[in-house]
């Protein structure tokens, strides 16, 4: 095993041996019991499942997905009104591929692709200025969803449509932020969470240190958590020592990516364009200042503002768990749907749909 | 969606930059990390650069490893 981290190198943090010992050492720490965990982000649920994590932890650590996954938590009221919006003449939506599928009240983004309209994927926001800047006589709109990794992106990308001069983007604005969902979950009581796995890529933007309001307040010992399967092992390790230790503290387990205070440019850049609103979560509900809006500097490029829509509250569809399962209060298979009515090529809810959804992982990886 | 890759900073043109990226070269946005340069491993996701990657931290937390696996023989 190589002993020194080469620049850009992995392999040292998905080692076998490194990934046996840490399963060696949580077992021998283990208190015993049921002691219940949560991974916040929808990218460690689908890591956990692919390197087939759960089978190499104590029987009663039980592993909880969280409402991390952006995809999953966006209400159908948003899909349903970037739907009405694909229907709007010379307009064209733009979205992350995992929002394409999603299905609203009665329609979804590939259906009405597959019906004519122009939806087209994204791999950055770059790609609408440069099509924003190659086809003046179309409005473009971004369905933007999120978490506060994506976001500094995105608000770049409407600081830079005001600097062209492009009155041909606008931006369906769902994003959302981790900590007060977090905070939210802790609050309702309704699941005992001993500790919380916090979100890699988030805490780069947020910081480690963002977490200790939520750690301090209800006792909980948070791990922030790189990808690999010995990042993840490691966070795990340090959450199961602290619950034996009987200890609520915030370690960093990715501090080759992770600073204390994270990211301050990205955030100055987020908060320059954005503001926290009080958010719907899909299945969980209204969160307090747990969404983001554009600021009045920047309204006029609410793409709900610009083609004089709302957003219309639905109900979820009837008999889906989604929101159970972001609330960490049931595991995939408890839903009645799920692997029946449910599958990848049926999905009735989103926490099916994205690739990063707690149902979908565990319908992908479902006997490993 | 929170997938961020490590990549490898080429060139740096104001707001902008090469990265090399598994054996491919991108443009990305260096907007985020400011005080990046050329030679420099930074996470992308979604098209720009979020953190310039911490090689002397990386390195501790593999010697934290070793340190454990030393424990365990001590141990075992």
């Amino acid at each position: 095993m190589d002993k020194r981290y080469r620049p850009g190198d992995l392999g040292g943090f998905r080692d076998s041996a490194r990934v046996r010992m840490l399963s060696e050492r949580i077992h021998a720490s283990y208190p015993g019991g049921t002691h219940k965990i949560m991974e916040v982000c929808g990218t460690h649920t689908m890591a956990i499942a692919r390197y087939g994590l759960r089978g190499l932890l104590p029987e009663g650590l039980v592993l909880l997905s969280g409402p991390g996954c952006p995809v999953c938590v966006t209400p159908a009221s948003v899909i349903d009104a970037a739907v009405r919006l694909s229907q709007t003449a010379g307009a064209t939506i733009l979205t992350f591929g995992d929002m394409l599928s999603v299905p609203g009240s009665d329609s979804s983004l590939e259906m009405m692709r597959s019906k004519g309209s122009d939806v087209r994927v994204l791999y950055s926001v770059y790609d609408m200025l440069r099509m924003a800047g190659e086809e003046r006589g179309r409005q473009f709109v971004f369905i933007s969803v999120g978490f506060e990794t994506t976001t500094p992106g995105t608000a770049i990308a409407v600081i830079e449509a005001r600097k062209r001069g492009f009155r041909n983007v606008s931006f369906l604005v769902a994003n959302r932020l981790v900590i007060p969902a977090m905070d939210a979950l802790m609050r309702s009581g309704e699941v005992r969470i001993e500790g919380f796995l916090c979100p890699g890529h988030v805490s780069v933007i947020i910081g480690s240190d963002a977490y200790r309001g939520v750690s301090m307040t209800h006792e909980v010992p948070c791990a922030v958590a790189g990808f690999e399967p010995v990042d993840i092992l490691l966070a795990i390790d340090d959450l199961v020592q602290q619950i034996g230790g009987g200890r609520h503290e915030v370690s960093n387990l990715y501090s080759r990516a992770v600073r204390h205070e994270g990211n301050i440019e990205a955030r100055h850049t987020t908060d320059t364009v954005f503001e926290a609103r009080d958010a719907e979560w899909r299945g969980i509900g209204s969160i307090p200042l747990s969404g983001l809006a554009l600021r009045s500097e920047y309204e006029e490029y609410d793409a709900l503002k610009r083609f004089g829509m709302r957003l219309e509250q639905v109900e979820d569809p009837p008999g889906c768990r989604c929101g159970d399962v972001l609330k960490g209060l049931i595991l995939p298979p408890e839903c009645g749907l799920y692997g029946t009515r449910c599958t990848h090529e049926h999905p009735v809810g989103p926490c099916m749909v994205s690739s990063e959804g707690s149902c979908s992982a565990y319908f992908k990886y479902r006997g490993i | 969606m929170c997938l961020a890759v490590p990549g490898k900073i080429i060139t740096k043109e104001g707001d902008t930059g090469k990265v090399e990226l598994g054996g491919v070269t991108r443009e990305v946005g260096l907007q985020l990390v400011p005080e990046s340069k050329p030679g420099d491993w930074v996470l992308l996701h979604a098209g720009f650069a979020i953190q310039v990657v911490d090689e002397k931290e990386a390195q501790a937390t593999l010697d934290l490893l070793e340190e454990f696996f030393e424990a365990e023989m001590e141990d075992g």
